[in-house]
C-alpha cells in the first residue's frame, strides 16, 4: 500500500459513510452537513488525480454556494421530526425499486463501457485538470457548447430575478 | 517524496527532513498568526483611544502590553456553559470551525523568498499550490459554516438572524471580491501567489496596484466585508440583535469567534499586500544584489509591515464610519461594487487584447 493508495481507500471510504449518513441522520441540518464532507472526499480524490481546479471549484460552487443556501431553507424552514410526513409503506417500496433500478442501469453502464475498462487514472501526474489546460480546452475545442451554457445561465438568472420581481 | 523498492511496491518513504522543515514552517506561521492576532485587540483598543483622545489600556504591564495577556487567560478561565436547548456538537464545532478556516488560509501566502540554511534551500511559503488564490476563496468560503453553524445550534431567534445575515454577507461580497480578482489574474496569467509576487518583483513591472487601482479598491472593501468589520460589522450589531451570532456562547469559545475575526483581518492584509503591494518585494531595493538570507528577512519584514499599514487602515476605518443599514449594505454590495468590478474587468480585457494586437 503506498500512500496513494492509502489516501483512495480513506477518502472513498469517508465519502461512502458520509453519504449514508446523509440519508440516515434525522436532522436535516445534519444531512446538509454530512452533504459539505461528501464533497470534501470527493474533491480529495480530484486532488489525487492532480485536477486541482476541479477540486477546489467543487468545494467553491458545491460545499462554499450551493450547501450554504440550502443550509438557508433548511435553517428558515425549522423542520424537526414531529413535523416530518409519514410516508407509507407502498411510497418507500416504490422508492426502494426505482432507486435500485436507477442504481442498476449506473452499474451496467460503468460496466460495459469499453473505453473505461481497460485504463488506469493518472494519479498524481498529468495536467489534464490544471487550469492552463482546462482553459484552453474550453476556449479551443468547445467554444460553442461553453457560450451556450453561459447563455443558458444567464436566462436562469433573469428568471430569477423576474419570479422575484412578481409583486 | 515516494521511493519504490525493487518489487515496485510503494514505500512510505518520505523526505523526512522536508517533513520536518514544513512541520517547523507551519508552527511558526500559526504562532506568529496567533501572537499577531492577540496584538491585534491590543493594537484596536489603543488606536480607538487615540481616535476618541482616550488612553486606551494601560494597566497591565509596561503600556498595558500584557492585556492581551490577561484577557485570553480570563477567557479560559470563565464558566463554560452549553445552553440546555442547543444543538451540543454543532455548538462546539462552529467556533472549531470559525478558527480552522481562518488558520488554513495561510498556507498559500507566500512570506518570503527563500533561506539557506545548513545547505538546503528553505522556502518561506507551505505550499505553491497552482490554484493558489482559488484555494483561498475556498476557505473564506468555508468560513461562512462557522457562523452559520454557530448561530443555529444555539437556538436563539437573534443568533440565528444574526447568522443568516452573516452568511448572506459574505456570499454577495464574495461575488464582486471574484470578479475583481480576475481583472487582476487576466494580468498576471497565473494563480500561485509566489508568481505573482515575483512578477511583480520583476524589474519593468510595477506593483499590481499602479495597474488595477479600482479593482483594489473593490477587493479592499469586499474584504472588509468578508472580514465582518465596522462598518459591515452587521452580524453582530449588538443594537439590532443583543450580540450577534456568538450570543450564547461563553468562555474560550466566544474567545475563538472574537480571535478568528483578529486573523482574518491579518490574513486578508497578508493576501491584499501579496496581491496589490508587490508582496514581500522592498520597495526601492534591488532584492537580487543583497545576500539570499538577508533579502529574504528584510523581505519578510517588508511584507509584515505592509501588512501591519493595513490593518491600521481596517481600525482607523472602524472607528471613523458608523455601521451600515441592511439594506444599504446589500444595495453596495449587488448595486454598486458588481457593476464596477464588472466594468473594471471589461476594461482590462480591452486593454489586454488592444495590447497584445
Amino acid at each position: 500500500m503506498g500512500v496513494t493508495s492509502i489516501l483512495f481507500w480513506s477518502l472513498s471510504a469517508l465519502a461512502l459513510i458520509s453519504a449514508i449518513m446523509v440519508l440516515a441522520t434525522k436532522n436535516p441540518v445534519h444531512s446538509v452537513l454530512w452533504l459539505i464532507v461528501v464533497f470534501f472526499a470527493i474533491s480529495g480524490h480530484y486532488i489525487l488525480l492532480n485536477a486541482q481546479f476541479l477540486a477546489i471549484v467543487n468545494l467553491i460552487v458545491y460545499a462554499g454556494a450551493i450547501m450554504v443556501l440550502f443550509l438557508f431553507v433548511i435553517m428558515l424552514m425549522n423542520l424537526n421530526t414531529a413535523t416530518e410526513p409519514k410516508k407509507n409503506l407502498w411510497m418507500k417500496l416504490a422508492g426502494i425499486i426505482s432507486g435500485g433500478s436507477l442504481f442498476l442501469i449506473l452499474i451496467s453502464v460503468v460496466r460495459s463501457s469499453v473505453d473505461m475498462s481497460q485504463k488506469s487514472a493518472l494519479v498524481k501526474d498529468g495536467n489534464i485538470g490544471l487550469i492552463d489546460t482546462l482553459g484552453k480546452v474550453l476556449f479551443n475545442e468547445y467554444t460553442i457548447p461553453f457560450e451556450i451554457s453561459s447563455i443558458l445561465f444567464l436566462s436562469a438568472m433573469v428568471g430569477a430575478v423576474v419570479i422575484g420581481k412578481k409583486n | 517524496m515516494i521511493r519504490r523498492d525493487l518489487n515496485g511496491m510503494t514505500l512510505l518513504a518520505f523526505d523526512w527532513i522536508f517533513l520536518i522543515e514544513k512541520l517547523v514552517l507551519i508552527a511558526v506561521i500559526i504562532t506568529a498568526s496567533l501572537v499577531i492576532a492577540m496584538y491585534e485587540t491590543y493594537a484596536e483598543r489603543k488606536v480607538a483611544a487615540w481616535m476618541q483622545d482616550r488612553r486606551g489600556p494601560n494597566r497591565a504591564g509596561p503600556f498595558g502590553l500584557l492585556q492581551p495577556l490577561a484577557d485570553g487567560g480570563k477567557l479560559f478561565f470563565k464558566e463554560e456553559i452549553i445552553p440546555n436547548s442547543a444543538n451540543k456538537w454543532l455548538f462546539i464545532l462552529g467556533p472549531s470551525l470559525a478558527m480552522l478556516t481562518a488558520m488554513m488560509t495561510c498556507a498559500v501566502v507566500p512570506w518570503g523568498s527563500s533561506l539557506h540554511l545548513f545547505g538546503r534551500v528553505i522556502d518561506l511559503q507551505v505550499a505553491d499550490i497552482n490554484i493558489g488564490i482559488l484555494y483561498v476563496f475556498g476557505v473564506v468560503s468555508m468560513g461562512v459554516y462557522g457562523i452559520m453553524i454557530g448561530g443555529w445550534a444555539s437556538n436563539n431567534k437573534f443568533s440565528l438572524l444574526a447568522a443568516l445575515r452573516g452568511a448572506s454577507q459574505v456570499i454577495s461580497y464574495e461575488l464582486a471580491m471574484g470578479i475583481s480578482l480576475i481583472a487582476l489574474l487576466m494580468m498576471t496569467g497565473s494563480l500561485s501567489m509566489k508568481t505573482i509576487v515575483e512578477q511583480q518583483i520583476a524589474n519593468p513591472h510595477w506593483w499590481n496596484i499602479i495597474y488595477q487601482p479600482l479593482g483594489f479598491l473593490i477587493f479592499f472593501t469586499c474584504a472588509m466585508a468578508e472580514c465582518n468589520r465596522a462598518p459591515f460589522d452587521l452580524p453582530e450589531a449588538e443594537s439590532e440583535l443583543n450580540m450577534g451570532y456568538h450570543q450564547e456562547y461563553s468562555s474560550m469559545k466566544l474567545g475563538f469567534y472574537l480571535f478568528a475575526e483578529y486573523i482574518n483581518m491579518f490574513i486578508s492584509s497578508a493576501i491584499m499586500a501579496t496581491l496589490y503591494f508587490g508582496g514581500y518585494d522592498i520597495p526601492f531595493v534591488n532584492e537580487a544584489s543583497l545576500a539570499p538570507n538577508t533579502a529574504a528577512i528584510l523581505g519578510v519584514l517588508s511584507l509584515l509591515t505592509k501588512i501591519f499599514i493595513f490593518i491600521f487602515v481596517f481600525m482607523w476605518i472602524r472607528w471613523t464610519l458608523p455601521r451600515f443599514r441592511y439594506d444599504q449594505l446589500m444595495d453596495l454590495g449587488w448595486k454598486k461594487l458588481i457593476p464596477l468590478a464588472l466594468a473594471n474587468m471589461l476594461i482590462t480585457a480591452v486593454v489586454i487584447l488592444l495590447k497584445n494586437h
